[in-house]
């Protein structure tokens, strides 16, 4: 199997040098680093946290997450033929992608996991096969190419899960006000927008309830 | 601007440092890991969040192979998703829910669904995370 980079290196703009290596608990580390669940007895959630290549998607996953960012090498077969560079293997089939993922625990015996999608087509279905079940996915943007969002937002909304937009203010990238946003962005009326850093923890914090307030009022009133 | 967005630039095979291509790969394909099985029995029940924990029957060894003996011992400590469990033992999620399965069938392991009383996502559940994430420090 050929292995693809990371959709989200590690150099993502708006990370600052860490000190420590990504995927610290990776296949050689001992049951030591591992961060067991806290009780059996909670309700696991998860959010899909997208957008396009370098936005800042590991970087809000890493700011929330209670345990060191992992990683899932997800095998893709149909829909990676003719993206493989591995010349003299025609019947190779199959390529990874790496998923970041973290965690967050939430009063009320909750567990949030955000799980990091590749925004791009060729990866829809790998993103299908995450999103399913989830509540719903933040869609991330940047204000220096908001047009890398829309084919990611178009995704969002072929899998009808709801979503919010967060806009990563990067350092030096130019900031507009909302409704400057919300109209190149072409958003629904409805459909929240939230300007954040995403190393920030209040700010990303922030974007998952705006998140949650949302997908509530896309919920039936009266529940069974 | 994206230089090397992945898919645009022709260069996707090529490693990035910190990225988890730039690391060693395994040397096992994982569907050896699996025995090379592709249809065990009872995968369907499993998802990523499903909770996996260890009971004490360990596998024996005459039966199950060492990757199945890595995922049992991970879970001796402690319970965790599958997720957390393929990423801790470098699998790609499908392999670990063949390794899962073969030992919740065999008594190995406990599984259980990520929401407890299988309620559907419902008000009262999103109202919780709301009432819970602005409790957060």
């Amino acid at each position: 199997m050929d292995s693809v980079p990371s959709p989200e290196p590690a150099t993502a703009l708006v990370a600052p040098p860490r000190s420590e290596p990504r995927a610290e608990a990776g296949p050689e580390s001992g049951p030591g680093t591992v961060r067991y669940l806290p009780s059996t007895g909670q309700t696991l959630m998860k959010l899909v946290v997208t957008g396009p290549f370098g936005v800042g998607k590991t970087t809000l996953i890493r700011t929330l997450s209670e345990i060191p960012t992992l990683h899932t090498e997800e095998v893709m077969t149909s829909s990676s033929v003719g993206h493989d560079d591995l010349r003299g293997l025609p019947e190779k089939s199959t390529t990874t992608v790496a998923v970041d993922f973290g965690r967050l625990t939430v009063p009320g015996d909750l567990v949030l996991y955000l799980f990091g999608t590749p925004g791009q087509e060729r990866f829809f279905p790998l993103w299908q096969d995450i999103a399913r079940g989830a509540l719903g996915a933040l869609v991330m943007a940047d204000t220096r190419r908001l047009a890398d969002s829309f084919p990611v937002m178009d995704m969002v909304e072929e899998q009808g899960l709801p979503y919010a937009v967060a806009v990563n203010r990067f350092p030096g990238a130019p900031a507009y006000a909302d409704d400057v946003l919300r109209r190149h962005l072409d958003l629904a009326p409805e459909t929240p927008l939230v300007q954040c850093d995403a190393r920030n923890r209040r700010d990303s914090i922030g974007t998952l309830i705006a998140l949650a307030e949302y997908v509530l009022t896309r919920l039936p009133q009266d529940a069974p | 601007m994206t230089p090397g967005r992945p898919g645009t630039s022709g260069a996707a095979a090529a490693p990035e440092p910190g990225t988890p291509g730039g690391r060693g790969r395994r040397l096992v394909p994982a569907y050896l890991a699996t025995g090379g099985r592709e249809r065990p029995r009872g995968t369907a029940d499993f998802d990523r969040l499903t909770v996996l924990l260890s009971t004490d029957q360990q596998p024996p060894e005459t039966d199950f192979g060492p990757e199945h003996r890595r995922l049992w011992t991970l879970l001796r400590p402690g319970a965790l998703t599958v997720v957390e469990c393929a990423a801790h033992l470098g699998l790609p999620v499908s392999a670990t829910v063949f390794l899962a399965a073969d030992l919740v069938g065999g008594g190995h392991l406990l599984a259980r669904s990520p929401v407890p009383k299988a309620e559907a996502i419902d008000r009262t559940l999103i109202e919780r995370l709301l009432v819970g994430l602005r409790a957060l420090p």
